[in-house]
């Protein structure tokens, strides 16, 4: 690129932004793949691969994705944990290459909780 | 494909001398290992400022903090946490005095309590791409000076935001720049002084290493507003890493149209050229600079004229410090209330300090102005190691005084510190615990001012060769009835006599020790005693015979060969063979070693 003006330095600002959402410590959505070793022999990198997919392009929807460690709960592995900005987080269970796809467009971008196979909703924890 | 995590690895200095190179280029070997490539992105930053524990990595967007990383730790944390999403506890941080690694970095104290503006994107961005900084808002002050504001309006919003310059003297920055704006003369120039001379500091470096571009686009700022189209940067080439990152900026800024001619198709011209320097300590002081920059000698001269009216090549010249500038374009996004809303009633925002010396948590920190020492010692610095009593801190380095434990409470700003006898300098904070003797610690300073002195004045010159001679006899037990009197008055007559800040203050830490320590100068005096144990010809050393075992250890490590005895008989110390070194006090297993110190 050359010599930039006003806009054109605005544009960079609002891609880079995007693109380096994810150390910002702030994003509208949070999606964490479970990937203890129970989850991984479960299937838990296909949930991964097809997120990875899906974000591509939909940078301004402001979504990070991140991996925890085994949620405890190894025979219901796949898992996810889906956390919109202000929402109580929820756990999805069992998953499957279509849940999940479902579950991206349906919850992360359009913020309807897909009950079918949600868990539990908020915390076990006391917050 | 988007990445889903950015592992944030420090390069600054530090960490770069530790290995952090070495450490990415394991991080991205391992990553390909795995296939990760395509969703984990290693991101070199500049200096993070947890100094103490690198090389440090922070993992995005997990908010993981690693430190103390080998690559040997390197195939486990790539499998263990990026493959499987199992952070590694044992390379976490752990306060000292706990068990409990602390996982999250907003979580560890040493970073909880700062304040972030002049190096509000350390960590986060690399210092090398210049998009990573427009990211951050960069570029977005300069392009809202060049199209909505007048150079007078620039000048109102530093003068309210009350940013005072943070290469030690704290004068109003805006009002520095509006009396060179208002000099007739032309052309006008921009330096940015980073020299950083002081020992011990190292924020100026870590700002460039870790955020030039935001360097730069204060230095445009400050042009627009005095009306200058030709900057300096001023660096001391002991700075490598620094020089190429900034080369580096100025390249991309170039490329960018955000420095040269019609920036940002807004009509404005200015370039910025490095120039380098030996290092030699009053380069750093503003005249001395200008002269380095001419090529003429390095000696301070008279002010007035003050550079904004007769500075480089007799031009108007505005000079600010490498953090100053720094602040700068934050002023301008937040506005001037935002930033005169931090801080105290005449020292506004925030202040890096870089803190070393006898405290747990070494490294660079920035706070608002008005945090108490005791904040910073102990929530920040996680106090003194091993339960050692805190004695003090040597604010602004040689030209700066040593503040005592009684004023733990004392909120940090310009004025606090010079009314007890110190001052923030550029912001260096040598922590002292019980083992400190302080007139050893002002010997050392006056050692360095002595030393750096330019020599033009006989005051500075001469009077720093006899007060380090006084010192040097008080430290060899040779001190005499009256010295600190003669001290107190040589330092009087050096300040009133010096030429520029170099010898106006290079009596401060020997003043203030007296000051808050004199009992310790009378013990070394009259008593020949040094009560910290460190002035080597008032100490020795001996061995407890009923204590001793005679397990030979200390014979074995002592590099003298001035300890004898039989196995397991008690062991004897050859007074006149040994060279005080402590490694037997060290080393040996039954507190048989006695430090004695006073006429024996
Ligand atoms: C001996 C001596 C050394 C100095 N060294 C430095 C230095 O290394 N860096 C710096 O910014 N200012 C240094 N100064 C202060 C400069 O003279 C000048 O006041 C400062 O660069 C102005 O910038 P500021 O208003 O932004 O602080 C030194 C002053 C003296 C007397």
């Amino acid at each position: 690129m050359g010599k930039l003006n006003i806009e054109d330095l605005e544009k960079i600002s609002q891609k880079v932004k995007k693109a380096n959402l994810l150390r910002s410590g702030s994003a509208r959505a949070k999606i964490t793949v479970h990937m203890g070793t129970c989850g991984i022999s479960a299937g838990a990198r296909n949930i991964m691969n097809v997120l990875l997919k899906e974000m591509e392009g939909k940078e301004s929807k402001e979504i990070i994705l991140t991996t925890s460690g085994c949620a405890g709960f190894c025979s219901r592995e796949p898992m996810a944990t889906v956390e919109l900005k202000g929402k109580p987080p929820v756990k999805y269970v069992d998953l499957t290459e279509e849940k999940i796809e479902k579950i991206f467009n349906k919850h992360v971008l359009n913020g309807e909780i897909v009950t079918e196979y949600a868990l539990s909703i908020g915390s076990e924890r006391e917050p | 494909m988007a990445y889903r995590t950015h592992l944030m690895i420090c390069t600054g200095t530090a960490c770069v001398s530790c290995g952090s190179f070495d450490i990415k280029k394991e991080l991205e070997q391992e990553i390909r290992k795995h296939g990760l490539e395509k969703e984990i992105l290693v991101v070199t930053t500049g200096c993070q400022g947890f100094c103490a524990q690198g090389p440090v990595m922070v993992v995005q967007p997990d908010e993981i903090f690693y430190q103390k990383l080998t690559s040997e730790d390197i195939p486990e944390l790539v499998e263990e946490h990026f493959l499987k999403g199992r952070p590694v506890k044992r390379l976490m941080f752990t306060p000292p005095g706990e068990e409990t690694p602390v996982p999250n970095i907003n979580e560890i104290g040493f970073f909880q309590k700062q304040r972030l503006i002049a190096l509000r994107n350390k960590g986060l961005i690399d210092p090398e791409k210049i998009d990573d900084y427009i990211g951050r808002d960069g570029y977005k002050a300069i392009a809202k000076v060049l199209s909505t504001m007048t150079s007078e309006d620039v000048i109102k919003e530093i003068k309210t935001s009350g940013l005072r310059g943070r290469g030690g003297g704290g004068f109003p920055t805006g009002l520095k720049w509006e009396i060179c704006s208002k000099s007739k003369d032309n052309p006008k120039y921009i330096i940015c002084n980073a020299d950083e001379g002081d020992p011990g500091a190292y924020m100026d470096r870590s700002i460039i290493e870790s955020d030039p571009h935001s360097v730069i686009e204060g230095m445009l700022i400050g042009a627009k507003a005095i009306g200058a189209h030709q900057g300096y940067v001023y660096i001391r080439s002991e700075y490598p890493l620094a020089i190429s990152r900034l080369e580096i900026a100025i390249r991309q800024a170039s490329e960018y149209g955000l420095l040269g001619n019609d920036i940002l198709g807004q009509g404005f011209d200015f370039n910025i050229e490095i120039k380098q320097g030996a290092g030699a300590f009053v380069c750093g002081e503003e005249t001395s600079l200008i002269h380095s920059i001419e090529g003429v000698s390095p000696e301070p001269r008279q002010r007035p004229p003050f550079p904004a009216q007769s500075g480089l090549w007799g031009k108007p010249t505005n000079i600010n410090n490498v953090e100053t500038w720094a602040n700068v374009p934050r002023i301008i996004i937040r506005g001037a209330e935002w930033f005169a809303s931090i801080g105290t009633e005449k020292s506004k925002g925030t202040k890096v300090f870089s803190l070393v010396g006898k405290i747990n948590n070494t490294g660079l920190v920035e706070v608002p102005m008005g945090i108490t020492l005791k904040e910073i010692i102990y929530d920040i610095g996680g106090g003194i190691p091993g339960g050692k009593a805190f004695k003090g801190v040597q604010i602004g380095g040689p030209s700066g005084g040593v503040v005592p434990s009684s004023s733990l409470d004392l909120p940090v700003d310009y004025e606090r510190l010079v009314e007890v006898g110190s001052m923030m300098g550029s912001g260096g904070m040598v922590v002292t615990d019980e083992d400190t003797c302080m007139v050893d610690i002002a010997r050392y300073f006056l050692e360095f001012t002595n030393d750096e002195s330019c020599g033009k004045c006989t005051s500075c010159r001469d009077g720093s060769a006899a007060m380090l001679e006084i010192l040097t006899r008080i430290s060899d037990g040779n001190g005499k009835e009256g010295d600190i009197e003669l001290l107190e008055e040589l330092g009087r007559a050096i300040k009133d006599a010096s030429q520029c800040g170099l010898g106006q203050t290079l009596p401060n830490p020997v003043l203030s020790t007296i000051a808050h320590f004199r009992d310790e100068y009378e013990a070394h005096i009259k008593e020949k005693k040094c009560p910290a144990h460190v002035c080597k010809p008032l100490i020795s050393y001996r061995i407890e015979s009923e204590k001793c075992t005679g397990c030979k250890l200390c014979s074995r490590k002592c590099p003298a060969n001035a300890i004898t005895g039989e196995v397991k008989e008690p062991h004897v110390i050859d007074q006149s063979q040994c060279i005080k070194c402590g490694i037997c006090y060290d080393v040996c297993k039954f507190n048989a070693v006695l430090v004695e110190t006073g006429k024996s």
